[in-house]
């Protein structure tokens, strides 16, 4: 049998395999992998903000990445500065200065490679209470906003033209990634989140022929991801993190070889 | 006719300004039914300014955009931004136009639409594989669907052959003739603009000069902008084909030039 770690493990990464499947094809699909890293390299910062007023973590990180997703929006009107200066200015100020919050924390409370790289094999039930909530917050989103979201990714001006509430669609996209990345950063940590996210979409592109259909193995492969790299780590004691990310690359590749011609 | 009835779409006074800088200077501008209204104009005049501010996309500095309570928008964008990683059909792409009704509602009209644009053989084809033209038709069907009285083109020729231009625009011709709806087109080709539009308006930051494209083609602020080649062309153009206007410049023929500020 599996140890009770093992399980929660699993049952955290397959939730939140499954939620990946339809938000990182969106993100894919909007060219925000690049916004979706950002947001993950701030919440290292938001632990340790969290942390030290001593409010809950994942509320933490929720309000942090929103502000940093705020800013990134208010930034982005300015024409003068690129996207992808904005970006990267802003993910490694942010994580520059999570480090430097983490240094100074009373009593090493931090365990820094935890947050980087993730502890899936840590997780309690009360943070698969979480995962699931966040869920089925976002799956309930997603099927309301999907067509929307579609609409936008397609054309904004077209989309707004007939009737699409641009501003508001937009904003709850930021609020469930924002929601997304902060339960992912636990289990597979601040560099890898975007990894989980944009991989397997990736990988489900050439199997897919709607836009349904590319989510819907995304999924899957995620899981499929998260289950092997679980595995990897259980019984050739890899780092989990690491492990499923790399078995998502694995995917990939395969996808390459294996796509329909 | 135009005197008793309201414009589908109108501007008053528009005002635009970015960062400092007028792009669009007081307009006036109306769109009526059944009317395919063209604006033409060099690179950085405004053009698509001047639809996005009408198409509310934009705010406005001064002045204001007026709708009549009837009025549905069709809007065929300049081009699409087309991701590969996306996975969408033709027809799949129609359907997810919002508002589509009721779901048989929907089929029929998009049924009907795709045989009135003749797309039956490009709805199971890949969205990025299309050529400009089959682009073009598949975003005006899109427009369509939405049962519009009001078509506003950003630029539909551009990238498609002239071959498919005149195509595209006896499309328009029998679209307009069909359900009497107005157009409003931003466009390039002289030509074209010249042959199928009952009104041209012709703007360079403010509005030159607009009025029936016969009485255009002559106008001072119009040779200035386009040059008197442009306009001799046209001329000769234009006599070859005089019978097209016979059959289509009919709506406008008492429209009286309208001059404004000078350029």
């Amino acid at each position: 049998m599996l140890e009770d770690f093992v399980i929660r493990a699993l049952v955290g990464g397959l939730i939140l395999a499954v939620i990946s499947g339809p938000l990182g094809s969106l993100l894919v699909w909007r060219r925000m992998s690049y916004f979706g890293d950002t947001l993950a390299h701030s919440s290292l910062l938001g632990m340790g903000l969290s942390l030290f007023f001593n409010i809950h973590p994942y509320m933490g990180l929720v309000a942090l990445m929103l502000a940093v997703a705020g800013l990134l929006t208010f930034l982005s009107h300015n024409k003068k500065l690129a996207s992808d200066a904005i970006l990267g200015m802003l993910a490694h100020t942010t994580l520059a200065l999570g480090l430097i919050f983490a240094s100074h924390l009373p009593g090493g409370r931090l365990d820094l490679l935890s947050y980087l790289y993730g502890d899936i094999l840590a997780i309690s039930q009360h943070d698969i209470l979480w995962i699931l909530c966040v869920a089925l917050i976002v799956l309930a989103a997603l099927a309301i906003l999907w067509r929307s979201l579609l609409a936008i990714t397609l054309d904004e001006a077209l989309a707004q033209v007939e009737g699409v509430k641009i501003l508001r669609t937009k904003a709850i996209f930021m609020v469930l990634l924002a929601l997304v990345f902060a339960v992912a950063m636990k289990l597979v940590g601040v560099l890898l989140t975007t990894a989980l996210l944009i991989i397997p979409p990736t990988a489900a592109r050439s199997f897919a022929k709607t836009p349904e259909q590319m989510a819907l193995i995304a999924s899957l492969m995620g899981m499929l991801a998260v289950t092997a790299g679980i595995a990897a780590s259980h019984y050739c004691d890899w780092p989990t993190g690491p492990a499923i990310v790399v078995s998502a690359a694995g995917i990939f590749v395969l996808s390459l070889i294996l796509k329909p011609s | 006719m135009k005197q008793n009835s309201l414009p589908l779409i109108a501007a008053e006074a528009l005002t635009v300004e970015s960062e400092g800088r007028i792009l669009l200077k007081n307009i006036h501008i109306e769109v009526y039914r059944g009317e395919i209204v063209t604006l033409v104009g060099p690179n950085g005049a405004g053009k698509t300014t001047l639809l996005k501010a009408l198409l509310g996309l934009i705010s406005l500095q001064e002045g204001r955009v007026v709708k009549h309570p009837t009025t549905t928008i069709g809007y065929v964008p300049q081009r699409l931004q087309l991701e590969t990683l996306l996975p969408l059909t033709v027809q799949r792409f129609l359907e997810l136009t919002p508002k589509l009704q009721t779901k048989q509602q929907g089929k029929k009209i998009l049924a009907k639409t795709s045989d009135e644009l003749a797309l039956g053989g490009l709805l199971s084809q890949s969205l990025d594989q299309l050529s400009g033209g089959e682009l073009q038709r598949v975003l005006l069907a899109r427009a369509l669907l939405r049962e519009p009285n009001l078509l506003i083109l950003d630029e539909p020729m551009q990238g498609i052959d002239l071959g498919g231009q005149n195509e595209l625009y006896e499309l328009l011709l029998g679209i307009r003739n069909q359900r009497q709806c107005g157009i409003l087109m931003v466009s390039h080709d002289l030509h074209l603009v010249m042959k199928a539009t009952d009104s041209v308006i012709c703007l360079n930051g403010h509005i030159c000069c607009s009025g029936h494209p016969q009485e255009i083609r002559e106008h001072p602020e119009f040779l200035k902008l386009f040059g008197l080649k442009a306009s001799d062309h046209l001329a000769i153009y234009t006599h070859h084909h005089s019978h097209h206007h016979g059959l289509h410049g009919a709506v406008v023929e008492h429209e009286h030039l309208k001059a404004s500020d000078p350029c």
